[in-house]
């Protein structure tokens, strides 16, 4: 016999109790990791974002597009080692509510600016050849159950009329948090039925994605294309690729905190709910406590007890929330694939599931404590059960 | 000549109700000479149970000295009075408050926990013990499996358990049938003629006191 056999007794002395404890602080360490992972879906694009990528935009707003023929004067300046740009098609496929990213890329030679796009040579070498030709993330495909070879007809809103392409390739992401979510075709078909249709508005391009030779040198360079374009018709914006990301978060600020403050809301519920627990558990073993006590057990002892019984359930509860919360992130992530491309499972979500849960613990002892250790024994002992 | 292990000087205890004082000891002066039997008889409230816990160093009186196995309680802090009952006082209680989740072992061997003792010596202990008061075969028994008499004899064996230098009853029969009763008093009887031990037992029944050599009577706070 020892302490620690006497405190596991008294944690599950009361048995339905530390189960619907445990089973509660599972609950709310599964909806606390679920928020934050939601939280961080939010800034995987921030995350993928390579340090020496830089984004050039259009100064006023980013859907008013840049010339091409900046693209010479942006791969003349020092530390640039390959331009190639992106476009948004904003089209409709099938049904508005089907929405997904529709991009325009330069060509084939886009894909070396994101080797964590993982995709078969021969689909990025078609993507050279054919203007229809269109490479898919393995999530979008997935959702609309695409294979290559499939027909993807788009209703154009940027860019009016019919739209089609042919899946040429599915791609997967080299990491968690790559956006498996994206539709990609080339700039060419665009430009083609521009230069027929609307030749004014040919020529060019939604933004520019630059490779640079050192990322420490990204402020200086995004400084010196902005310089380039200075006092033109067409102003840039130029910053490294998780600035540019970062600023899609932003416009989403207040969800994130409300999300944020509602995370850390469960907590608390769950440090209540944990309290309560033991503060019934203390007042139901007032005697006990004052027998411990007069047999000689001080302080730290009792701590122990009160303290590793709390501690005991609320990490029970964290591990089980922490357990379920792998398949519910992917489950939940499935469903929010049209919204979030990338829902990565972050082991720091994991890490303060298990610390929110030890504080919990910790916190919920507190007052139980106090309350054995300041009863007088006399008046702990008058107490029967 | 025996040592004397108990002495209490002029000691007063109030407790306060709405913040009005309520004297319960009065000016109380005592002494227990070592291998002693003393049964301390009076009505309720007289401040039997209260002088007791002044004894055993888990009330504070408000005036005066208690010196017990020489040490002046007064001068010890909390944590130093909890080690000081751990080495020297055995608590026997009317309602016997033994651990429901342990067995009749794990709560004779709760005192042991405190000492530096190793689990096969804690364990030659606990046996030592239940069998001093016949319990050696109902060792893994919980609380919840043994009768009333057995409860409080699993509580005298966690109060000798540790060989203290004084056992504290308070009321130890109080709530056992006659025969339960008896068995106790015989117990206590027999650790105190054969084990030397000075035993200091509150009791309101005449038979249980009539078993110590000495009995003294409160009344309204005052020792006869």
């Amino acid at each position: 016999m020892s302490v620690f056999r006497l405190l596991m007794k008294n944690a599950f002395r009361h048995r339905l109790r530390a189960v619907l404890t445990v089973g509660g602080v599972g609950v709310a360490i599964l909806a606390f990791g679920l928020l934050r992972t939601v939280i961080a879906a939010w800034y995987a694009g921030v995350e993928s974002a390579a340090p020496d990528r830089l984004i050039s935009r259009n100064k006023i707003s980013i859907t008013f597009p840049l010339p091409l023929a900046q693209e010479t004067q942006i791969e003349r300046l020092t530390g640039v080692t390959g331009v190639t740009h992106g476009t948004w098609f904003g089209g409709i496929y099938k049904d508005p509510k089907n929405f997904f990213a529709q991009i325009a890329l330069a060509g084939p030679e886009s894909f070396k600016f994101y080797p964590e796009i993982v995709v078969d040579p021969a689909a990025v070498e078609a993507f050279g050849k054919e203007p229809q030709a269109a490479i898919v993330g393995s999530a979008l495909a997935t959702r609309f159950g695409w294979k290559v070879g499939d027909v993807v007809p788009l209703k154009g809103a940027i860019y009016p009329g019919d739209w089609s392409f042919v899946i040429r390739g599915i791609y997967t992401g080299g990491k968690e948090t790559t956006d498996v979510g994206t539709f990609y075709f080339p700039w060419n078909a665009i430009e083609q039925r521009l230069e027929k249709e609307w030749p004014d508005r040919a020529g060019h391009v939604g933004w520019w994605i630059i490779k640079i030779d050192d990322p420490a040198k990204a402020a200086s360079i995004s400084q010196a294309v902005d310089a380039a374009f200075e006092n033109s018709s067409d102003e840039t914006i130029t910053e490294t690729e998780a600035a540019f990301q970062q600023s899609f978060v932003a416009m989403s600020g207040t969800i994130i905190l409300s999300l944020k403050v509602i995370s850390f809301l469960i907590i608390g519920v769950i440090l209540l709910v944990a309290a309560n627990t033991m503060a019934m558990t203390a007042r139901e073993r007032v005697s006990e406590y004052a027998v411990l006590k007069t047999l000689g057990f001080g302080g730290g002892r009792i701590f122990f007890l009160i303290a590793g019984e709390s501690i005991l359930l609320a990490l029970l509860g964290g591990a089980v929330g922490l357990l379920l919360l792998w398949p519910t992130v992917h489950g939940v992530g499935a469903m929010l694939r049209q919204y979030f491309p990338a829902f990565p499972t972050d082991p720091v979500t994991f890490a303060m599931g298990a610390v929110a849960a030890l504080v919990v613990g910790i916190a919920a002892a507190i007052f139980p404590y106090w309350r054995a250790m300041s009863l007088p024994i006399a008046r702990g002992l008058r107490r029967v059960d | 000549m025996p040592q004397t292990v108990v002495e209490i000087k002029n000691v007063e205890k109030a407790y306060y109700r709405d913040r009005m004082p309520i004297p319960v000891l009065k000016n109380i002066s005592l002494t227990v000479p070592e291998g002693e039997y003393i049964a301390l008889m009076g009505p309720s409230g007289s401040g039997k149970t209260t002088l007791l816990n002044l004894i055993a160093g888990i009330d504070r009186p408000d005036r005066g000295q208690v010196l017990v196995a020489g040490t002046d309680l007064g001068t010890l802090g909390e944590s130093q009075l909890s080690k000081w009952r751990a080495r020297h006082v055995g608590f026997v209680f009317q309602f016997y408050n033994l651990l429901p989740v342990l067995s009749a072992a794990g709560n004779v061997e709760l005192p042991l926990l405190l000492t530096k003792l190793s689990p096969r010596e804690r364990k030659e202990h606990v046996h030592a013990a239940l069998s001093l008061v016949g319990l050696e075969d109902r060792m893994d028994h919980s609380p919840r499996q043994l009768s009333g008499g057995q409860e409080q004899r699993v509580a005298i064996a966690r109060a000798i358990v540790t060989d203290p230098t004084v056992i504290v009853a308070d009321e130890p029969t109080g709530d056992l049938d006659k025969q339960s009763a008896s068995e106790i008093l015989d117990l206590l009887s027999r650790l105190n003629a054969e084990h030397k031990k000075t035993i200091v037992m509150v009791t309101h029944d005449p038979r249980a006191a009539e078993r110590a050599h000495v009995v003294r009577h409160l009344d309204k706070g005052e020792l006869e």
